[in-house]
């Protein structure tokens, strides 16, 4: 069991009340990010842009909360921070219509979906990337998740990422392939989602990196502010021996 | 020893295989013996994270060749499953009509019992605390060349069977030489064995536990060997793994979801 799911971490106040652990993620939601492919879009690996959701598994070990350190692995300069808003599931989920979709949504927080980054010879996005994003503590998730009744308008909050207090990257939730309410219709076709499921909208273009060392603070508008700092992977088995 | 899980009368009961009048049944841990039909049988531990691999038997690399883009291949193929794949033995799973080829993949599971991270492999299976079979169905029809294979093919619901029965590892002594098959309507369609694995279990363990603390009950399919066909709503599934068990699973239709 996830600490957040066992120490009752991220707590909230509207049912179902606490997180069960089970996180996904969409990728290449962000409209811009997809159109930067341009032409390796219809080559090989890939062929075609893609038509359903593309998906992937947050697996428990990756969970971790503001204020955790983030292991920055030997032989990698600097990770990825990829900014997403975190839809939390309220209500059992399947076979959603679009348009009542954003009713089973219990609240929204902020998640770090972390990658390591991949080697340049290799197709980014053709397999999934587990070696790269299902490494312990690679799934920041919080500060706290925010009632749905509070949030306006989940595909239009603005989205802001810090590193060492500066600001390295400024988009928002919206210009996606799938806003929150297609997403979750598109996703529960085939997957049924339960209370307290988390799926992450996905991460803007050009998602910032950050080195060990370095504070990161992700804040999204109305949701406040998740930090995490990054630390050399070696340093902290020294520090434990 | 060998046990399930099951619900009987109202609740989740440990069950262990037992015979009754020459048939075979069940002793719940409260002490009822029941019949094998009486109970519905879930999967058999509690669940953590589910690790798939894909192409991890050397026929089904050759058998898949034609459609693959990429056949370097450099590490293990592993992909990773919610909890709302899982259905127990004699469960049912959807079919979907407008797919022209949905398959069974026979694997056997392997559970991990301890803590594994960073573990080499000359350690690994004392990291593992049993087995169970697997049948973890894909449609193809659904496959795109993005994070492939992409959920819609390998993370539907109940699309993901295991049982009947988690069997301590003590009782498997060398789990790289065991028989897999496959029947459809009580015909054999898929036939291999564990030796042939690209990446056997102790590569695995080695592999994630690298950059994925294993914790109990996460749970590694190794992956299918060659022989997959397509099955129809209506099919009856067996996936049978010498000295783990048979398990067998029903196809349903649309229909009767109301789809």
């Amino acid at each position: 069991m996830s600490r957040i799911v066992s120490a009752g971490l991220l707590g909230f106040d509207v049912p179902p009340y606490r997180l069960s652990g089970v996180v996904y993620g969409a990728l290449l939601n962000h409209a811009p990010q997809l159109a930067a492919l341009g032409d390796a879009l219809n080559q090989p690996p890939y062929k075609a842009a893609p038509r359903e959701p593309v998906l992937a598994v947050k697996p428990r070990n990756t969970l971790a909360v503001s204020g955790d350190a983030v292991l920055v692995p030997a032989g990698a300069d600097a990770l990825e921070i990829g900014a997403s808003l975190g839809i939390v599931i309220g209500r059992t989920a399947c076979r959603l219509a679009a348009a009542s979709a954003l009713e089973y949504v219990a609240g929204y927080t902020i998640v770090n979906d972390i990658s390591m980054p991949q080697p340049e010879h290799q197709p980014a996005h053709y397999r999934p990337a587990v070696r790269f994003k299902a490494r312990d503590g690679f799934c920041p998730i919080g500060p706290r998740v925010v009632p749905a009744q509070q949030v306006v308008d989940p595909d239009a909050l603005a989205v802001e990422v810090r590193v060492d207090g500066q600001l390295v990257q400024r988009s928002s939730t919206g210009q996606r392939v799938r806003g929150v309410a297609q997403l979750l219709a598109d996703v529960t076709a085939f997957m049924t989602l339960q209370p307290g499921d988390l799926l992450m909208l996905g991460v803007a273009a050009d998602a910032p990196r950050a080195r060990a060392g370095q504070a990161v603070a992700i804040s999204i508008e109305g949701l406040g502010t998740l930090h995490n700092r990054l630390r050399a992977e070696a340093q902290v088995q020294g520090a434990a021996a | 020893m060998r046990t399930a899980r099951v619900a009987h009368a109202g609740a989740i009961h440990t069950a262990y295989p037992h015979e009754l009048d020459g048939k075979p049944a069940l002793r719940l841990a409260n002490g009822r013996i029941v019949a094998e039909g009486a109970v519905v049988w879930l999967p058999p531990f509690e669940v953590g994270t589910i690790i798939a691999l894909g192409l991890n038997y050397a026929d089904h690399v050759k058998e898949l060749a034609k459609e693959l883009t990429v056949t370097a291949k450099d590490e293990p193929l592993v992909f990773l499953k919610g909890p709302g794949a899982l259905v127990g033995h004699r469960g049912q799973t959807w079919r979907p009509r407008d797919a022209s080829f949905m398959h069974y993949e026979c694997e056997l599971a392997v559970v991990i019992g301890k803590t594994a991270s960073k573990v080499k492999r000359e350690h690994a299976m004392q990291h593992v605390a049993g087995y169970t079979v697997c049948n973890d169905y894909a449609v193809r029809d659904y496959l795109e060349n993005w994070y492939r294979p992409n959920l819609r093919v390998k993370n539907r619901d109940g699309a993901t069977a295991l049982g009947p029965w988690f069997v301590d590892a003590a009782d498997v002594p060398n789990p790289h030489a065991l028989g897999l098959r496959t029947f459809v309507n009580g015909e054999r369609v898929q036939q291999g064995n564990t030796v042939d694995m690209v990446n056997d279990i102790p590569a695995l363990i080695e592999y994630l536990s690298e950059f994925m603390t294993l914790q109990a009950g996460d749970v590694i399919l190794t992956g299918t060997p060659d022989g997959v066909v397509n099955v129809k709503a209506g099919d009856e599934v067996v996936c049978e793994i010498d000295g783990i068990g048979r398990l067998h699973n029903t196809l349903v239709d649309d229909a009767d979801f109301g789809i």
